[in-house]
């Protein structure tokens, strides 16, 4: 460490392991994560910050390389049917658990049958409901044995889908699809996520957990190709203080960030544009708009106040250049879409043009702007708050009144999902796979994140049929008809594109900006 | 004196009492629950988390129990950091506090009693009007605005201190943020110790020590600190409390896995538990120190009976 001042008598008082005492020809990376976990029990978690976390402890049946793209993970091969129902995984022989035991079929149909298990009180067990049975399994409709997950042998693992999905092997990607050791879980309970008890199949074993302070993992030597991973130890270390991580990058003492403080972008810019990686993301940072209320029932009304939103001021401007233009709801860049996805048709007009056809829409739709008040509701945050604030200024371009409602996060979006009595309000999705459905469902009706409640026949049939469709440019062209039904009625306003934003030093190799933002620290080394 | 503590200690229980039963139904009139997300739960498995916490028992009930294992020194488990139970969240972070508010307070007592005492004997001064400007300075500046500035300047610019992070077992982790939480406390203690040096020096029984010829030294450091320490003392009451059990602000800058950002992480996520064991420990905190406080104004006031 940097810091090797003289020890005190104080040191009776150190209750925690503190500085490491390792040998200096260990590796050592200190990462910044958002946050610290909720839980380490991946059937229990959510957030982006947990997976980071638990994409270093566990390897699922497929694994991603640094640049984000699907690899052999614990299984080594796996055939798809011609139907695109049954994926048959074959298990690698090499793959063992921290304990030295194999990891088998079985263990992944245990942890399946564990997050359906509706015991396990799973919040994310959605992510897999395209298994055969696995809604109805975790509601408790159906029993365990009834899920379309089979293990005829300890090498081989059958899984059944309700339908086919394209995207499913993106979907076990997602911290849901990720193995647990069943011996540990069966015998500790809930304290089998404990430092010491925890037994991982990743790249990395969980040494130490301090709250608020750091995650300590070291190397797991069991790891099918721990020859390859380069670091001997990993502190991840949650900032809720975006510039207190900025901070500890600038004094060496973290080698990145997850995030950055957007206020200091321009700072970070001109001393850091080395470091600092933006680069486009799985996420849209959109404005449903209560339909259901008269004065927004009309689709030209919603479409004129789209239409007078500067984007690239937003982003560039309130967001500091950390986010991008968005004129569609689906992010550019996503697996399985077509070439040239539908976007609104005056992205690229002038905004004063826009300005006249917004005025124009309102007279044909026989709505006088000045009869418009309008109250713009988003969840406490500097950012959102003075996005608002640029769209309200927007709007009394050509009359609109508005307001704004700050919100306590707590209980914001259940007050969307169960039909507040909102305006517009803003809302932001990031994909859990990369696919446009993850996105585009948003929209179908009875879907609890349909906040605007919109409904529209057409939109759900093509979802439909693209449900069933097994020809993936077929599917991605039902999707885009899909896209192009909600962008003529804008339903919700898409206006930002998330980036990923993070500050990665020059000591750091095989660090590569993908969409899904995913970096596991086994591609990662430290040039000394 | 010790019936004296003895009747103090059982006249906190009740206040102790009341305390944790209006937190304890208060948190529950704020909307939402500690398993709200963006992302709704199924209701069968929000049912089965409900269960799982005891938060499908009727809200009395709930309260009984908390009491019952409240008696038997069980916090709880924490409904937001789910690894944990309060117990273990405060295992961990009350030494760090601890020590972290501890070494503050008494740099903050020391300093600023010598800073106070230095400017009253040498009142209208120079020395004086450092004193006080310095104080007014260490009073109106944020911790916000502080934390940050010594992390930029000792931290990232000097490179000489550790610009966040903790360890137990490394000093060099400790300095700035005890100069953050002390800085503050130095500037109210020394403008007390100071007007009341002021003060002390013109009473009556100062003047009789000197009227008997006792030497400066004695006559200050003894008879006129010792009145002068009063109003500091009975500051320092709910002053310590708050040092020893964190601060939010020096724990989210500095990094630090203290016990203070327990009670705003614990407000903001629903965490019942969290927040009623941080209210637990504070409430006990405050009991004890104005106990203390009590106790020595009795050593540093003859006048002073407990009965």
């Amino acid at each position: 460490m940097k810091f090797a001042a003289a020890r005190t008598g104080l040191l009776a008082l150190a209750l925690l392991s503190g500085t490491s005492t390792l040998a200096s020809a260990d590796v050592v990376l200190r990462l910044g994560n958002d946050t610290d976990p909720a839980t380490l029990d991946q059937h229990k978690t959510s957030t982006v910050a947990e997976s980071r976390l638990l994409r270093d402890l566990y390897e699922g049946l497929v694994a991603e390389d640094a640049a984000g793209k699907i690899i052999p993970g614990s299984a080594l091969s796996w055939e798809i049917s011609d139907d695109g129902l049954t994926y048959t995984f074959h298990m690698r022989e090499d793959a063992r658990w921290s304990n030295g035991d194999p990891v088998t079929a079985d263990d992944f149909l245990f942890t399946f049958r564990r997050i359906m298990n509706p015991a396990t009180a799973a919040g994310y067990a959605s992510v897999l409901f395209p298994i055969l049975n696995a809604e109805a399994v975790a509601k408790g409709e159906r029993q365990a044995g009834d899920l379309g997950v089979a293990a005829p042998d300890p090498q081989t693992l059958v899984i059944t889908l309700n339908a086919p999905t394209p995207y499913f092997l993106q979907l076990l990607t997602h911290q849901t699809g990720l193995p647990l050791h069943p011996a540990t879980v069966e015998s500790f309970g809930d304290a089998f996520t404990k430092p010491g008890n925890l037994v991982s199949n990743g790249a990395f074993v969980l040494e130490s957990f301090v709250p608020n302070d750091k995650i300590v993992m070291r190397k797991n030597p069991q790891f099918h190709d721990a020859a390859n991973v380069q670091v001997d130890e990993v502190q991840w270390i949650p900032f809720e203080d975006r510039s207190a991580c900025l901070r500890r990058f600038e004094a060496g003492e973290v080698h990145t960030c997850s995030d950055v403080p957007a206020e200091q972008m321009k700072y970070m810019k001109e001393n850091l544009p080395e470091a600092l990686r933006i680069a486009p993301y799985l996420g849209t940072y959109y404005l449903p708009v209560k339909v259901a209320k008269p004065e927004f029932a009309d689709p030209r009304v919603r479409q004129a106040i789209s239409m007078l939103i500067d984007r690239d001021f937003i982003a560039d401007e309130v967001w500091q250049g950390t986010m991008l233009p968005a004129y569609a709801l689906v992010p550019p860049g996503i697996d399985n879409y077509v070439e040239n996805p539908p976007e609104l048709d005056y992205a690229k007009a002038d905004l004063l043009d826009r300005e006249d056809a917004a005025i124009a829409l309102l007279q044909e739709a026989g709505v006088d702007p000045a009869t418009l008040d309008i109250q713009l509701s988003y969840n406490s945050s500097e950012n959102h708050r003075n996005t608002m604030a640029a769209i309200s200024d927007m709007l009394s371009n050509v009359g609109i009144e508005s307001s704004l409602n700050e919100m306590e996060g707590t209980g914001y979006f259940n007050y969307l999902r169960e039909g507040g009595d909102f305006d517009i309000v803003r809302a932001g999705w990031i994909g859990d796979y990369s696919d446009p459905q993850n996105f585009l469902y948003l929209n179908e009706t009875g879907v609890s994140f349909n906040y605007s409640k919109w409904s529209n026949e057409a939109y759900d049939a093509k979802m439909r049929a693209a449900s069933q469709e097994t020809d993936l440019d077929e599917r991605a062209k039902l999707l885009a008809e899909a896209e192009a039904i909600y962008l003529a009625e804008v339903p919700t306003i898409p206006i930002l594109f998330y980036s990923s934003r993070a500050l990665v030093s020059d000591q750091i190799s095989g660090y590569e900006d993908n969409l899904l933002d995913h970096h596991a620290t086994r591609w990662l080394s430290l040039n000394q | 004196m010790l019936t004296y503590t003895l009747r103090r200690l059982a006249s906190a229980v009740p206040t102790v009492l009341v305390i944790i039963t209006l937190t304890f139904f208060m948190i529950r009139l704020a909307p939402g629950g500690p398993f709200d997300l963006e992302r709704p739960l199924d209701p069968l498995i929000m049912a089965n988390l409900e269960k799982a916490y005891n938060l499908d028992a009727p809200l009395w009930s709930q309260y009984l129990t908390y009491l019952g294992n409240l008696l038997q020194g069980d916090l709880g488990p924490s409904f937001t950091r789910r690894d944990f139970s309060v117990n273990e969240l405060f295992a961990v972070g009350m030494p760090v506090s601890i020590l972290l508010g501890g070494l503050a307070l008494v740099t903050a007592v020391v300093l600023g009693t010598l800073l106070g005492a230095w400017a009253a004997l040498r009142q209208n001064t120079g020395v004086d009007y450092a004193v006080v400007g310095l104080a007014t300075f260490g009073i109106t500046t944020p911790t916000f605005v502080v934390a940050p500035l010594l992390s930029l300047t000792f931290g990232v610019v000097l490179g000489i201190l550790p610009a966040g992070g903790w360890s137990n077992a490394n000093p060099a982790y400790w300095v700035l943020p005890i100069v953050t939480l002390a800085l503050p406390q130095v500037a109210v203690i020394a403008r007390l110790v100071r007007g009341a040096t002021i003060e002390a020096l013109r009473s009556n029984h100062v003047r009789t020590a000197r009227a008997y010829g006792l030497p400066t030294r004695i006559v200050v450091g003894v008879h006129a600190l010792r009145a002068a320490m009063l109003p500091a003392v009975s500051y320092l009451g709910p002053t310590a409390a708050g040092l020893l059990t964190g601060s939010v602000v020096v724990e989210t800058i500095f990094g630090i896995p203290g016990i203070g950002r327990y009670f705003v992480q614990g407000a903001l996520g629903r965490d019942y538990t969290l927040v009623m064991g941080t209210v637990v420990v504070i409430a006990l905190f405050i009991i004890v120190f104005n106990l203390l406080v009590d106790l020595a104004y009795a050593w540093l006031d003859p006048r002073v009976r407990f009965d």
